[in-house]
């Protein structure tokens, strides 16, 4: 059997997308830590052309890109599906992943942004959540039907992270009351035993985004 | 197959419905085009891609498909004749990757040429000229990227041999330099003289005289 390896880093949402990945299909991996602040010469010689994180190395040979590695997990592993084995409902689930992926930067503007521009993208960020709840989740269990799929992990830090995300902002895009479909997913997915047992600590999460927060403020005050 | 109902929503100028145009006929499937008018939307593509409300859009048997990339592998999946993607999961996971590295790091720089002037274009302009030399370094000596026919990074890629070299003109910028990206600049050639694509491309004059519209009305807000 061939070696498996996950360079990855405790903060990263896109890691856990890997993470939650292998262990729904039961597959061994030894986990790497990358301090991304002093890249590691394996990262560099393994992802030379973006030097991120999340990298797979399978049997020596690295795979760079989180959804891409979700998708070679998924033909390396069949066991435990992340896709319909129907071509359109894969096409769905792929629609919604690069969904999730495309929507990054609204995201992370959300998070570092102050002042006015803080209210015009807080605003953004909910109708992307609108249109997540409505269009691509709906009445389901999970965006991938009734067990979790591709696009559940690509929107897993809606799950895990978002709420310290609130917390350091200061600005709630998930109010009580509000997206009650979402904030269902929400409960259904930190259910799921994997996730469960696989999710970031809570309180390092909240001093993490609170000091990055608090980066972020400086430099839009300088 | 027999009593299949295709149907692709597109835009004659755009590279992204050219993805489609190329795979459909690469796998000789029977398909119906329906031209969009951006100023008066068909209800159709509203009803089929309420997200986005854009296009290319692939409607099969009724059951509409929206985002390029996604369309493709889609395409691939449902008729298996002339695949695009490889067989072998690290080779797909390959192509993948560097469909994704062209979509993230030379689509939207080849745009900003387009919508951005000044130093803001010219920084576009050098940032696409190294990120198709990365890109360079997935072809190496191959014909294709697919290997002796084209696949899934030449269909994702290609158009930007034609729309590159026009945008160059209109935009006043390099973008494809044959001295820096021989290897590029001759793949560029290999998929354009693919007959099922030449046949296809929209002609040369319309297309520079859209382009230098659409240049003129991205750039008029600028100061």
């Amino acid at each position: 059997m061939k070696e498996v390896k996950l360079l990855g880093a405790w903060p990263s949402t896109f890691c856990y997308r890997i993470i939650w990945a292998l262990k729904l299909k039961g597959v061994e991996y030894e986990y790497v830590e990358e301090d991304l602040f002093n890249k590691s010469d394996l990262l560099l010689r393994y992802n030379p052309v973006h030097k991120k994180i999340p990298v797979l190395i399978h049997g020596g040979k690295p795979i760079a890109e989180s959804t891409v590695i979700l998708e070679y997990i998924e033909e390396a592993w069949p066991q435990n599906p992340l896709l319909s084995s129907d071509p359109y409902e894969r096409a769905m689930a792929r629609f919604w992943t690069k969904f999730a992926e495309d929507k990054n930067p609204t995201f992370f503007a959300y998070f570092q942004a102050v002042g006015e521009e803080q209210e015009k993208v807080t605003k953004e960020a909910k109708e992307v959540l609108k249109i997540i709840e409505e269009q691509g989740l709906g009445e389901k269990k999970f965006f991938g039907g009734d067990k979790v799929g591709m696009a559940d992990l690509a929107f897993g830090w809606i799950a895990g992270w978002l709420e310290y995300m609130e917390e350091a902002v200061g600005v709630k895009l998930l109010e009580p009351n509000t997206f009650p479909l979402l904030q269902a997913w929400i409960k259904n997915f930190r259910d799921v035993p994997v996730i469960k047992e696989n999710l970031p600590d809570g309180k390092k999460l909240s001093v993490y985004f609170k000091g990055l927060r608090e980066k972020f403020i400086a430099q839009a005050t300088v | 197959m027999a009593g299949d109902s295709v149907k692709l929503l597109g835009f004659w100028a755009s590279p992204f419905t050219a993805r489609v145009h190329w795979a459909l006929k690469l796998k000789v499937v029977k398909y119906e085009y329906f031209e969009e008018d951006f100023r008066n939307k068909s209800t159709l593509l509203l009803q089929s891609n309420p997200v986005y409300e854009k296009v290319p859009v692939l409607v099969h048997n009724g059951k509409p498909l929206a985002e390029s990339l996604v369309i493709l592998e889609y395409i691939d999946e449902t008729w298996k004749q002339n695949p695009i993607l490889p067989q072998d999961p690290y080779e797909r996971a390959l192509a993948r990757f560097w469909a994704k590295f062209v979509e993230d790091k030379c689509v939207p720089e080849i745009i900003s040429v387009f919508t951005k002037r000044g130093e803001e274009k010219e920084k576009a302009a050098r940032d696409a000229r190294e990120n198709l030399k990365i890109l360079e370094s997935a072809l190496g000596e191959k014909r294709f990227f697919g290997g002796e026919t084209m696949g899934f990074v030449d269909i994702v890629a290609g158009w930007i041999g034609y729309w590159g070299r026009i945008s160059e003109e209109v935009a006043g910028v390099n973008l494809i330099d044959a001295a820096t990206i021989p290897l590029l600049n001759a793949w560029f050639e290999h998929v354009l003289e693919v007959p099922i694509i030449r046949e296809c491309l929209p002609p040369r004059e319309k297309l520079l005289e859209h382009s230098k519209n659409v240049y003129e009305i991205a750039t008029a807000g600028s100061t």
